[in-house]
């Protein structure tokens, strides 16, 4: 199968390859996917004042489309708050990537990952997690 | 763009330039049509055929008059078993097979299941053999046919076709083999081994593809299979359809090769695949899958935990193997080959297969030893999966998010 360039491009150079302090309250970890299924994705953020994301790292084990769709995400989230970070929607990530039907399942990997990401921040600060709501897969 | 390294001669062979040239004179000159009885263009093509049936029949060991041109092994799976389900269903309607054979003979057979064959899968062992004490329990009066692969595609492992001839045999069935990745690259000798119906095809040996054989045994016993197309009654009338002679021709040659290099080239290749395989064995949590000892001398599948195979063959851009993920999928299912040797999905998902071949070259092996390494350290750098290991966390006890 051929890739596109950008998902050429995000394989070739990771954007915000690594891990942060998973037991700091200003950063929210989420662990998606499973081994069996071929892809699990870790993102992670750190968030500053007024609700902004100061920091983001990942690391992913999965095929080229599903590392290329954390490492944008990763991209994406620096300077967001969180409220915007929450509408990043997984088929941004299809258009921006290009990606094909038979890989949609990693987009929707890394919108869950930085959902789970945002609730795990959330509960540490003592706040309600977020609904959500079941994505298809 | 530059050319990868070719380590996929499992999926198909180049052709050898020697195969080629022995095949131009028949799309030309000599391009007569060899069922043509009545002119020198016909007796030309006829006699190219003849010198080629002589020639895969030196191969296998076998007479000229029990091989049945076909366009492939999957064709001749077909025609074997859907030939001989019909030829004797009444002497019983039971098949044997194993789960690790390739479609072509799984889907043949599922496909007789619904025309009233029963048929049993066996496992295999965790080194992908069957077991013949499981065998010799599946037997019944009822069974016709037992069909068990030569050299299995994806792990390279040789199952134990005397043995199984000798079960089949003794329960009045007969013996089939598919023996696609066997053919040209080990000694298969039909009488020797007990084989009464064996599929191959010319692509897997360096000759061109669209010609395989099915090999029909002519004495003890006879055996016969219903034609499953109607025609023109060639070959034998198990096979109608004017002969690929060009092929036919170029499948001849290939064999012939085969005979005369194996000895030395299955020594060359073992050692090649030898060195790359324990070469990357050597790296952290790598695994070799299937037997070592009864294996197919130029194929050899290693899992890398913790990375994925799909996102390992693109960081390994300069090499053309093959993965046992099946991310691509629609189904997201691993090898069910390398599944039923009890491989986790994890590992099966961490799969590649290198499959070497006539033109592999040490320089080549070399440089696939080493575009593998440096890709597995990348990609274990990018997966938290290896971060865990590395922290002693046990991924067994996570809850995996199923998705």
């Amino acid at each position: 199968m051929a890739y596109s360039e950008k998902v050429i491009d995000h394989y070739n150079n990771p954007r915000n390859v690594g891990t942060l302090n998973k037991d700091s309250k200003f950063v929210g970890t989420g662990l998606v996917g499973a081994p069996e299924c071929g892809d699990v994705m870790r993102l992670q953020i750190e968030v500053g004042e007024d609700n902004v994301i100061t920091d983001a790292k990942f690391k992913t084990f999965g095929c080229g489309s599903a590392i290329a769709s954390s490492s944008l995400a990763t991209e994406w989230l620096k300077g967001k708050t969180i409220d915007e970070a929450l509408s990043i929607d997984n088929m941004d990530i299809v258009e921006e990537l290009a990606l094909p039907p038979v890989k949609i399942h990693c987009s929707v990997l890394a919108e869950d990952a930085i959902k789970s990401a945002i609730n795990d921040y959330r509960v540490k600060n003592g706040l309600e997690a977020i609904v959500l709501e079941k994505s298809h897969h | 763009m530059k050319q990868p390294i070719y380590l996929d001669n499992n999926a198909t062979t180049p052709l050898d330039p020697r195969v080629l040239e022995a095949m131009l004179p028949y799309f030309t000159e000599k391009f007569g049509n060899a069922a043509s009885r009545n002119h020198a263009f016909g007796w030309v093509a006829e006699e190219g055929v003849d010198y080629a049936r002589e020639q895969v029949a030196k191969l296998i060991g076998c007479t000229e008059k029990e091989i049945i041109f076909t366009s492939g092994a999957t064709e001749a799976d077909n025609l074997a078993i859907k030939g001989v389900f019909e030829m004797y269903k009444e002497k019983g309607n039971h098949i044997i097979t194993a789960v690790t054979e390739h479609k072509a003979v799984l889907d043949t057979c599922k496909h007789l299941e619904k025309n009233g064959a029963r048929v049993t899968y066996l496992g295999v062992k965790e080194d992908g053999l069957i077991d013949l004490a499981e065998l010799e329990a599946a037997m019944t009066a009822e069974t016709i046919l037992v069909s068990i692969m030569y050299g299995n595609n994806e792990i390279g492992v040789i199952q134990p076709v005397k043995e199984i001839a000798a079960i089949a045999h003794k329960h009045g069935a007969l013996f089939m083999t598919d023996a696609t990745q066997a053919v040209g690259k080990i000694p298969v000798d039909v009488n020797a081994d007990g084989i009464d119906l064996m599929a191959f095809s010319a692509h897997k040996m360096y000759g061109p593809k669209g010609v395989g054989v099915l090999y029909v045994r002519r004495k003890n016993p006879r055996v016969k299979v219903t034609a499953q197309m109607d025609g023109g009654g060639h070959e034998r009338g198990m096979r109608s359809g004017t002969l690929n002679v060009p092929g036919i021709v170029g499948l001849g040659k290939a064999c012939e090769l085969c005979r005369l290099e194996m000895e030395s080239e299955s020594i060359r290749l073992s050692a090649l695949r030898d060195k790359l395989e324990t070469t990357l064995n050597k790296m952290e949590e790598s695994y070799v899958n299937g037997n070592t000892q009864h294996r197919l001398p130029h194929v050899a599948n290693i899992s890398f935990k913790y990375v994925e195979g799909e996102g390992l063959m693109m960081a390994m851009s300069d090499l053309a193997v093959s993965s046992g993920s099946a991310c691509t999928s629609a189904s997201l299912e691993p090898s069910y080959v390398l599944k039923s040797l009890g491989l986790s999905d994890d590992l099966a998902h961490s799969s590649i297969r290198y499959g070497l071949g006539r033109f592999t070259t040490e320089a080549e092996i070399d440089q696939a030893i080493e575009v593998t390494q440096k890709a597995v350290n990348h990609l274990r750098e990018l997966s938290p999966l290896w971060e865990m290991f590395k922290e002693g966390i046990d991924l067994s006890k996570i809850e995996w998010a199923e998705h």
